[in-house]
């Protein structure tokens, strides 16, 4: 499954990650290098393996449903690169 | 003066209750110690002195009164990832250059609570990215060792590298850190200091800037392993606020130590026997087991056939969490947003480009490749196969052994700018701590030696999921055998 | 059942009969307090950015956290729904880029939803039955809303609406019209309001329908149905967010004509995402081909499996409501309803629960007298002051003043004649409908003297046609017109009937 520099500009446009077109080729290449290792893998035998995707072995605990938060548009606007009028202000946006 | 600053935790606690001295004394000892060193080691990438001398002399005042708690009047050293109310908070990223957090991760927020002083925030990779410290937007963190083969900057080791630089260096009694695949252990060995991870979801991950949530886990690096049982109680704690937070006691670990390992089983895993190991690397190994067998453990030798692909399936899962966790940096309701761009997805992509380095960039680019379509059961659905047999591997073992042994690291800090050509050649760091993360088990690195140029070296205990207490049990024998007092020489 | 591939629900082409395969996706808000993941409120008209946590913002280092009533109403609806509710079901991740959404992930459930397969029944137009299968239910958040018109260059964010819980219901390609899609997004309405779990308004924005819709050649869909194949079916494309029965139903008819027009020239479909514009009253493209999504879904590492103990999914069972097939089919059985009129009182739960109490409170009334009440006189109230009927009635038509409005009607208090007006009547004020009856002289005249006097006069005015009678009984009706008249149409005109009959020599 080698990489070519239109996979690159596909998935760094995925990640939105500006990538110039004289980086494509370069990132290709070292993106290889770290999936050719990672190939390894295939050598596992993971057949009825279920898939780990916690350490956790609890049922996942629920909360109640009441009103313990907002309230604090001071808070959630205090790191805003622009706001107004109580609002995140963000380039227009062309639905 | 500067004395105080050369204290364990233990020792400075015991002091403070004594009060022998002053929480404002000792804190206006490290705060000079920063002064004169930061501009060399670069620990530090923000000091809140007037807010460590407010919260000392509150401390002082809790102690005159006969009050305070467990880590009263202690100045700790905060990695950036926590996040902090009021003081910013940047996870070692341009990203997040500025940005103050309005809340208090829940780890630090017991610090707090138990009396700590908050020195500063400490440097590390960008977002937690790393093993050199080196991929931080504030320039590498710098380690107080030196070679006495060379007088080259040597790494302190990554993430948590500001906060080994730190302890090792006095800058602090100890520090908070945070260990993904080896970002506690690895730097601790690096600087002769100790390191834990505990077991998954003993601290909360709430306020921590999340790198991969499922195997982000909190801890302390200190100068001893009593410190690190201290502290490490305080950080820790059940979270409602964090989903993965497990509803259990934390328990006291000072009463581990001085037990002893008579009877103990401790596992040497054949695996972690790698190609092109350092003979020091290997010679240390087998002096711990000597040391083990010498105070009356058991050694078995065990087998845990997948270690090798630790690595590979971590660098799949690890930037595929990575990704995601990191898609909200996206310039439009806090961090960095790029000011000339053309449209709303010219602003995206400019501002991530401008906003992560090379290394996030990297992992984040492999991240989505392995989610993408067509690939997500190939890597990303076969590595979390894989992972379930490594913790396989462990659980098997159990039954036979009550901890394993192993190197922290295949080598002793290198020099900064010696790894960074070659990704695979920094991932391979972690060769020997991320299995404890893949598996959500404890693991501890003790300074147990050095190599030949004088720079320490560390051991690794990985312990049963939620047996901290053996894991420091075994770790006090390992420190008492070693008798490890070696401290760098002051040159900054 | 009936079959649902009908010759009339072929559409004619140019060159020759299409069919169209419509499977729904319906977002419904659950009425909870608190969103999903997080403790800020859920609501309607705060503020901007009033009602966001730091969570539901995104903000570095926030972790979700499940609300359980949502849970459990997800587990309701599905119950609802007849369908399998998953033991152990689990949280995806879907990521994409949006400025509505904060954290560039929405957190939904791919892999393992909460709810599988069931299937609802549907009442068509003719009356007619027919099934449409439920794939699957699943809990996810919604997004922010982003506001375009306060400033000419950039868009404002507002993230109340983010992390708040929808319950998505995908429906198999099973419907095979507008109408019935529109049948089936008002029966799936109707479930949610009885179960409680959402309120249904469409208008808020708290229930909208993403509508599927693909043509293909007659025959094909029987083919898809026989194997299961679904290349047998055309390329399908999303509507998006349709909020209305009337635009769902505009947007399919557009959409398919759009499709066949361009299979006709002979291109091909591709597949995508669409807006209903309702203005210009058509759809159009909203992602381009190269924007083409890969949402590189992945279960989120901060959420643990969701297991559900059966004891508690009993529990929910034990106590959900009567729902409406149940409860038309018991409206029918135990009232002796027609379906339609058995349809159209269970269709608003709150027309149900009104005709029920009216019939609880009195022995012995008509139940066909009280099921036309209901949805004849205080329906059109209803719609005209735009409100919803309650077991309290609606507005001015509170319970007791339709209690008594009934009550004037089986008295024969009232004629049918003046029963409108008194309708009329009690619309326009408060009083109690006894009192506009009195002060407006409704009142039938059973009262046989006063009918007596009117029959006599107008038998002694007109005495040819008195004697015509006898030869031609049905020109009794002529009497009984000029009684009524001349009673102002007060009089029972049973009573005239037979007091006529009587003084006619009948
Ligand atoms: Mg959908
Ligand atoms: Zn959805």
């Amino acid at each position: 499954m080698a990489i070519d520099a239109a996979t690159v500009r596909r998935v760094a446009h995925l990640a939105r990650i500006k990538t110039p077109e004289d980086r494509l080729e370069p990132l290709a290449a070292e993106l290889n290098g770290i999936l050719a290792w990672i190939e390894q893998l295939n050598e596992v035998d993971v057949d009825g393996v279920e898939p780990m995707t916690s350490n956790v072995h609890q049922p996942m605990r629920l909360r109640d449903d009441v009103v313990t938060d907002g309230g604090k548009v001071g808070d959630v606007l205090s790191n805003a690169p622009k706001s107004a009028d109580g609002f995140f202000v963000v380039p227009k946006v062309v639905e | 003066m500067s004395d105080l600053t050369r204290l364990t935790l233990k020792a400075a606690l015991d002091g403070l209750k004594a009060k022998s001295f002053s929480s404002e004394e000792i804190t206006r000892g490290f705060v000079a110690n920063i002064d004169a060193a930061n501009p060399r080691l670069n620990a530090y990438v923000v000091q809140t002195t007037d807010k460590a001398l407010d919260m000392a002399r509150a401390a002082d005042a809790r102690i005159a009164k006969g009050e305070g708690g467990p880590l009263e009047g202690a100045p700790l050293g905060i990695k950036d990832l926590f996040c902090t109310d009021g003081v910013q908070t940047t996870a070692g990223s341009n990203m997040l250059r500025g940005f103050v957090p309005p809340y208090e991760s829940t780890v630090t927020a017991n610090l707090w609570r138990d009396g700590a002083v908050m020195l500063g925030k400490l440097n590390m990779d960008e977002f937690a990215m790393g093993s050199s410290n080196e991929t931080s937007a504030f320039g590498p963190v710098v380690n107080p060792w030196k070679s006495s083969a060379s007088n080259a900057d040597l790494t302190p080791g990554g993430s948590s590298g500001g906060s080994a630089s730190a302890v090792a260096g006095d800058l602090c009694l100890a520090a908070t850190a945070s260990d993904t695949g080896g970002s506690i252990r690895q730097p601790a060995a690096f600087t002769g200091t100790v390191g834990v991870k505990p077991t998954y979801g003993r601290a909360s991950r709430f306020g921590m800037v999340a790198f991969a949530s499922s195997l982000d886990q909190a801890g302390p690096i200190t100068k001893t392993v009593e410190d690190a049982a201290i502290l490490l109680r305080s950080m820790c704690s059940f979270d409602p606020k964090d989903s993965t937070s497990l509803d259990i006691e934390t328990p006291d670990w000072t009463q581990s130590l001085g037990k002893g390992v008579k009877g103990l089983r401790i596992g040497v895993p054949k695996e972690y026997v790698v190609d092109g190991m350092p003979a020091e690397i290997q010679a240390l190994w087998d002096q711990g087991v000597q040391w083990l067998k010498a105070a009356g453990a058991e050694i078995v030798e065990i087998s845990l056939p997948h270690t090798k692909y630790a690595l590979p399936a971590y660098y799949i899962i690890a930037p595929a969490e990575a990704s995601s966790n990191l898609a909200r940096y996206d310039g439009m309701r806090f961090g960095h947003r790029a000011t000339d761009a053309k449209s709303l997805t010219d602003l995206y992509e400019t501002s991530r480009a401008e906003g992560f380095g090379k290394e996030v960039q990297r992992r984040l680019t492999i991240g989505a490749y392995v989610l993408s379509a067509g690939f997500y059961d190939a890597y990303y659905v076969r590595a979390l196969k894989v992972r379930r047999r490594i913790a396989m591997d462990f659980d098997a073992v159990w039954d036979r052994v009550d901890a394993i042994l192993t190197p922290s690291t295949p080598s002793a800090a290198f020099a900064l700018g010696d790894k960074q050509i070659d990704p695979l050649q920094m991932y391979l760091n972690d060769i020997f701590t991320v299995t404890a993360n893949l598996a959500g088990l404890p693991g501890i690195s003790v300074p147990a030696g050095v190599d030949k140029g004088g720079l320490p070296l560390g051991l690794q205990v990985i312990g049963k999921a939620l047996d901290e207490a053996t894991v420091f049990q075994v770790a006090d024998v390992l420190e008492q055998s070693a008798g490890f007092v070696a401290k760098p020489e002051k040159w900054w | 059942m009936t079959d649902t591939t009908t010759p009339s629900q072929l559409i004619q082409g140019r060159t020759g009969a299409w069919e169209i395969v419509m499977g729904l996706e319906i977002h419904a808000q659950v009425a909870s307090k608190a969103k999903l993941f997080s403790g800020a409120a859920v609501g309607f008209g705060a503020g901007p950015n009033e009602q966001v946590s730091l969570v539901d913002a995104g903000f570095p280092g926030m972790l979700p956290v499940l609300n359980k009533f949502c849970v459990e109403q997800a587990v309701r609806t599905g119950l609802g729904l007849n369908a399998r509710i998953n033991k152990r079901s689990q949280f995806d991740r879907k990521n994409y880029f949006y400025p509505d959404l904060p954290t560039g992930y929405q957190i939904s459930q791919l892999y393992h939803p909460i709810v599988g397969e069931g299937v609802v029944e549907v009442e068509a137009e003719d009356g007619s039955f027919f099934n449409v299968g439920i794939e699957r239910l699943h809990l996810e958040q919604d997004a922010g809303k982003l506001i375009h018109d306060l400033s000419p260059t950039e868009s404002y964010v507002d993230l109340n609406r983010a992390g708040t819980a929808l319950m998505e219901i995908v429906s198999r390609p099973d419907i095979r019209s507008p109408e019935e899609a529109v049948a089936y997004v008002k029966k799936i309405r109707t479930i949610l309001i009885y179960l409680g779990t959402c309120d249904g308004d469409m208008e808020k924005g708290n229930l909208r329908a993403d509508v599927n819709v693909s043509v293909c050649r007659e025959g094909q869909y029987e083919k898809f149905k026989a194997t299961g194949d679904f290349s047998h079916l055309g390329t399908r494309c999303e509507i998006k967010n349709v909020n209305s029965f009337r635009f769902i139903s505009q947007a399919i008819n557009y959409e398919a004509r759009r499709q066949i027009e361009i299979l006709e020239d002979g291109g091909k479909i591709d597949q995508e995402t669409r807006l209903y514009d309702p203005t210009a009253g058509e759809t159009r493209s909203m992602r381009s081909k190269e924007e083409a999504m890969d949402y590189r879904y992945f279960p989120d590492p901060d959420l643990l499996p969701l297991e559900l103990e059966q004891a508690w999914i009993d529990e929910i069972k034990a106590n959900l409501p009567e729902l409406p097939d149940e409860k038309r089919r018991r409206l029918m059985s135990q009232y002796g309803l027609s379906q339609y009129d058995a349809g159209v009182l269970v269709a608003e739960r709150g027309k149900a629960d009104l005709f029920e109490r009216l019939l609880k409170e009195r022995e012995e009334r008509d139940p066909k007298l009280v099921a036309n009440t209901v949805t004849q006189f205080v329906s059109t109230y209803a719609n005209a002051v735009g409100q919803e009927i309650t077991s309290d009635g609606v507005f001015r038509l509170t319970f007791p003043r339709v209690d008594e409005y009934v009550l004037l009607v089986e008295r024969g208090v009232v004629s049918s004649r003046t029963a409108k007006e008194l309708q009329e009547a009690m619309a326009d004020s408060d009083d109690s409908p006894a009192k506009i009856v009195v002060d407006r002289g409704l009142q039938q005249v059973t009262d046989t003297g006063a009918i007596e006097k009117a029959v006599d006069e107008i038998i002694a005015a007109n005495p040819d046609k008195a004697a015509a009678v006898a030869e031609k009984p049905q020109a009794i009706g002529w009497f009984v017109g000029q009684v009524m008249k001349a009673t102002g149409g007060k009089a029972n005109p049973a009573a005239v009937n037979d007091i006529l009959k009587a003084k006619l020599g009948l």
